[in-house]
């Protein structure tokens, strides 16, 4: 669309943040934000930040929900340190999010809200509109509230219904202000509400009202233009990590052949799949909301007796109560993935913030030598294709794999590829079917799996259970060698995938100073940080691990390049811990537990004391 | 498919039984090997599935598909194999303290769901394994090893439990009565929906005669009453004493009195439990302990709800593909 005042001013990046009350709609507005911008053709990045109560006390601090969008017209990899802008709908957004906000930005505020009661909720003395204590920013104050409701006046909506749409007056507002159409969004709200056409007709009037204000009322002296980002040639659309883990544990069935099971009890951050896969009966999936975290991963060590892809997943204090029956996966070797969105913790912690802190956990946490293969994707849209590779693993090698995402990438967004469905490569399975061969404990000799061996196969009844069993035969057995060789081989299983997975690469230089290794959510913030490093001269390059357990075959080779190992972790160094102990590196940490991701910045300036340079600033 | 006829020997596996010598457990274990033929299941068709405990040894033992998993949470592991495979015939092989304590969870949850699964619990009334132990059925004031001034937590009862949960078939039996055990399996076995089965089990070294004062063969039928439908509830050696309900108390009446007027008839087919429970709550010595089936009652079960809504989202949506879900939403082409 063409402006129609004012001037036009090109930027290639922009991060804005939308902050209300958790009633407020401002997940969807920024959701809605970030479709449209994909739509239109930057790169984007999200990060949602919101509340574990459903509904905080209206206007209070705790009760603040935001999210935070980054759009661009080049590649990006993280959502912004720092917002450019800040859409703040009362005085509790404004105070919670003011601290982020770099002095010289904008803030645009819905001035209606900022009346005596608000203030005070938000622990206000004086209005920040008027004491100059916002003099270094540049202040914007729109009436959201009373322009929202005489857009809706003749609505037939009633006043507290005419309130919840203000969301799409701040949305259409910021539509005009970078240049974006409100078409895409106009379509979702009939699709949306198309049960309530009143709501939706209200929706779309204040969403174009917001729009036409920002035309009319000169509050602004220019509107900003971001370019498309030039991204790979294919079809593209938004979409969340659970939503990628989603439809790539369904790919992965399809790819296999094999119906997929899943099995979990609600937690946040893990509870979206749930709800995405219970969507797709249609593709013969089943889903079982269990009574508990025990049960839904019992239901699923049956399912994956029976033969199917089976899946459970959870978050944060739900992984403590699978233990157990993760370790009846192992000791049966039977397929099962398990995904788990970290959280915040110990114990309950902060629901819905975001951790590395569950590595050593899943890892070890549990009784006896218990190993279990673990993955884990670096971006939202990297969580498709690593769902399928879990079960690939898992079936391949009859072992169960922990797909380790966190609550970050879970609800975090980006860009989408939509990959090619002949090009991915099959799921092989081969159930047993010999009688006169079968042994329920013999190994494949190439990947050490045993047979799966499922029921309503003639001539293959057997039993197995969590007590030990002899090697081949597959009887209970107490025999000492017995064990002993059992252990050897279920851990030698697990340190087999290693032939069968990809190197780690090494983003920049194959040898330097400084190496930054990464897993998991931190891969946008290390490689922002160390592409900026790059450009100011140091001899800094970065890998990132997809595959925790087993490791690359090269990462020794990789380490060994560096003359120092620098590993940012949002634990203490978990897998700090590992890499020393498995390589005699003396990797250094930058360890932050804070429920959110790294800033770019916080790594930049480690990197910088580490290889003793300046960082270039800007 | 195997070849049927089958006959017991073929459910036999080639494990040696670890049982103590005289438990009651090889009485449950015979009566299933024997029922299983009659049963005209495909053998590969059959799975036991059970927890931890003595009792959860079974599996070893049945030439089926077996699965010993972990304490308690067999329940949630058979409705998993059975939500997935719903042609399977699904046992579950359970204790009291594997059932009622660590697996109490899951217990209900299953029988609530109603998924078609046969589920025996062995009650002795104390934990065998872990060495002698007060379980949750021990009688209140039991002596223990870990109870040495007598146990202070009431016992459940495992039928009224059962009851509780919705359990669409519900029935007791004795491991010393084997015909009556294996009828009673065979009736479980039948059962459409979920069937808990109680079987008074002795625990000759830890628990010996927890039963014996109505369950031996000398005064079973004095202190034990067979609940058939659709019949009176009488008992006694000479079939002279029988149940009748006063407002919602049973009592017993001797029937050389003259009384036959009103007497408890038994009805397993009544969709309120209230008269079920009543039963379940006859205990001894006040009353003859009620054996048999207490409720048989029919509703769809689990997996068929589950297969159906796969069914008809795949009538209503069409099988579902995955490009089209890819590209749901808002998409955006970017030229090469």
């Amino acid at each position: 669309m063409a402006s129609q005042n004012g001037q036009t001013e090109e930027l290639d990046r922009v991060t804005i943040r939308f902050a209300g009350d958790s009633g407020d709609g401002m997940q969807l507005a920024g959701l809605q934000f970030t479709n449209t911008s994909a739509v239109f053709g930057n790169d984007v990045s999200t990060l949602p930040d919101f509340p574990a109560e459903i509904r905080a006390p209206a206007g209070s601090l705790p009760g603040v929900s935001s999210f935070q969008v980054s759009f661009s017209s080049y590649d990006i990899y993280t959502p912004g340190d720092a917002p450019d802008v800040l859409v703040a709908m009362n005085p509790a957004a404004l105070k919670a999010n003011l601290g982020d906000l770099p002095k010289g930005g904008t803030i645009i505020v819905n001035s209606d809200e900022f009346t005596e009661a608000n203030l005070k909720k938000a622990d206000y003395q004086e209005s920040p509109l008027e004491d100059g204590s916002l003099a270094g920013y540049r202040l914007v104050r729109v009436p959201v509230t009373t322009l929202n409701a005489s857009a809706l006046k003749d609505s037939g909506l009633a006043g507290q219904q005419i309130d919840r749409s203000k969301n799409f007056f701040a949305l259409g507002l910021m539509f005009w202000l970078y240049e974006r159409p409100f078409e895409p969004t106009i379509g979702w709200i009939e699709d949306k509400f198309s049960k309530n056409p009143v709501v939706a007709r209200a929706n779309a009037t204040t969403l174009k009202a917001g729009y036409y204000f920002g035309e009319t009322a000169e509050l602004f002296p220019v509107h900003y233009r971001v370019p498309r980002a030039h991204l790979a040639p294919g079809r593209y659309r938004n979409i969340t990590g659970n939503e990628a883990t989603a439809l790539g544990f369904l790919t992965a069935s399809k790819l296999a052949g094999k119906p997929l099971f899943y099995a979990s009890y609600p937690i946040t951050p893990a509870s979206d799949i749930l709800g995405e896969l219970a969507r797709f009966k249609n593709f013969g999936v089943k889903t079982l909301q269990a009574e508990d975290e025990i049960a839904a991963i019992g239901a699923a060590i049956g399912a994956s007796f029976g033969g199917q892809l089976a899946l459970t997943g959870t978050s944060g204090p739900g992984l403590a109560l699978k233990s157990e029956g993760l370790g009846l996966a192992v000791m049966t070797e039977l397929p099962l993935v398990v995904a788990h969105i970290q959280r915040s913790g110990p114990s309950t912690g902060m629901p819905t913030k975001t951790e590395q802190t569950d590595l050593l956990q899943v890892m070890f946490g549990r009784n006896g030598e218990s190993p279990v293969a673990v993955v884990a994707p670096a971006t939202p849209s990297e969580c498709f294709e690593m769902a399928i590779e879990a079960f690939r693993i898992a079936t391949k090698y009859m072992t169960p794999v922990v797909f380790l995402s966190d609550g970050y990438l879970g609800s975090g967004s980006e860009p989408w590829l939509i990959p090619s469905l002949d090009r991915l490569p099959k799921i092989e399975i081969k159930y047993a079917a010999d009688p006169e061969t079968f042994k329920p404990y013999a190994r494949d000799p190439e990947t050490l799996a045993r047979p799966w061996a499922i029921p309503g196969t003639a001539g293959l009844e057997h039993r197995i259970g969590g007590l030990e069993k002899s090697d081949v035969v597959g009887n209970v057995s107490y025999d000492a060698e017995n064990h002993w060789r059992m252990v050897q081989y279920r851990a030698e299983k697990i340190a087999r995938i290693a032939r069968d997975i990809p190197d780690v690469e090494v983003n920049g230089d194959q040898e330097g100073d400084l190496l930054v290794l990464g897993w998991g959510s931190t891969f946008g913030a290390i490689l922002t940080a160390v592409q900026r490093a790059r450009s100011a001269g140091l001899s800094v390059s970065s890998a990132h691990i997809r595959h925790l357990n087993p490791f690359p075959e090269n990462l020794r080779d990789v380490l060994s390049r560096f003359r120092q190992v620098l590993i940012p972790e949002l634990n203490l160094g978990q897998l700090r811990m590992l890499i020393r102990s498995r390589y005699l590196v003396d990797a250094q940490g930058l360890n932050r537990v804070t429920g959110r991701p790294f800033k770019t910045i916080e790594i930049e300036t480690k990197i910088k004391e580490l290889v003793g340079q300046e960082v270039r600033v800007g | 498919m195997t070849t049927i006829p089958l006959t017991r020997k073929d459910f036999v596996s080639d494990q040696e039984v670890r049982w103590c010598p005289g438990c009651g457990d090889y009485s449950i274990l015979t009566q299933t090997q024997k029922l299983m033929p009659d049963l005209d299941i495909p053998r590969e068709n059959i799975v036991f599935i059970s927890g931890i405990g003595c009792s959860s040894r079974l599996p070893y033992y049945m030439n089926t598909y077996g699965f010993h998993t972990i304490h308690g949470r067999a329940p949630a592991i058979a409705t998993g194999l059975k939500a997935s495979r719903p042609e399977l015939s699904v046992w579950v092989i359970t204790g009291d303290g594997d059932g009622l304590s660590i697996g109490g969870n899951h217990l209900l949850h299953v029988m609530r769901r109603n998924v078609d699964l046969v589920i025996v619990l062995f009650n002795n009334r104390i934990y065998g394994l872990t060495k002698g132990q007060y379980s949750p059925t021990s009688e209140l004031g039991k002596i223990t090893k870990t109870s040495p001034l007598g146990t202070i937590d009431y016992p459940v009862n495992p039928l009224s439990f059962a009851i509780g949960a919705g359990a669409t078939f519900i029935a007791r039996s004795l491991d010393n009565d084997t015909k009556h055990l294996v009828d009673t399996l065979d009736r479980a076995a039948k059962h459409h929906g979920t069937s808990f089965v109680e079987v008074y089990q002795n625990c000759l070294v830890y628990n010996d005669q927890a039963f014996s004062g109505f369950a031996d063969k000398s005064v079973r039928t004095d202190r034990t009453v067979q609940l058939e439908h659709g019949k009176p509830l009488i008992f006694g050696k000479e079939q002279d004493r029988a149940i009748k309900l006063n407002g919602t108390r049973p009592e017993v009446v001797d029937l050389r009195s003259g009384e036959d007027g009103d007497l408890l008839i038994h009805d397993e087919r009544r969709d309120d439990p209230t008269m079920a429970f009543i039963l379940a709550q006859m205990e001894h010595p006040e009353f003859p302990v009620p054996l048999g089936v207490f409720r048989a009652v029919e509703r769809p079960t689990y997996e068929e709800l589950m297969d159906r809504q796969v069914r008809d989202a795949i009538t209503r949506q069409g099988d579902g593909s995955l490009e089209a879900l890819f590209a749901e939403g808002d998409t955006w082409t970017v030229e090469g």
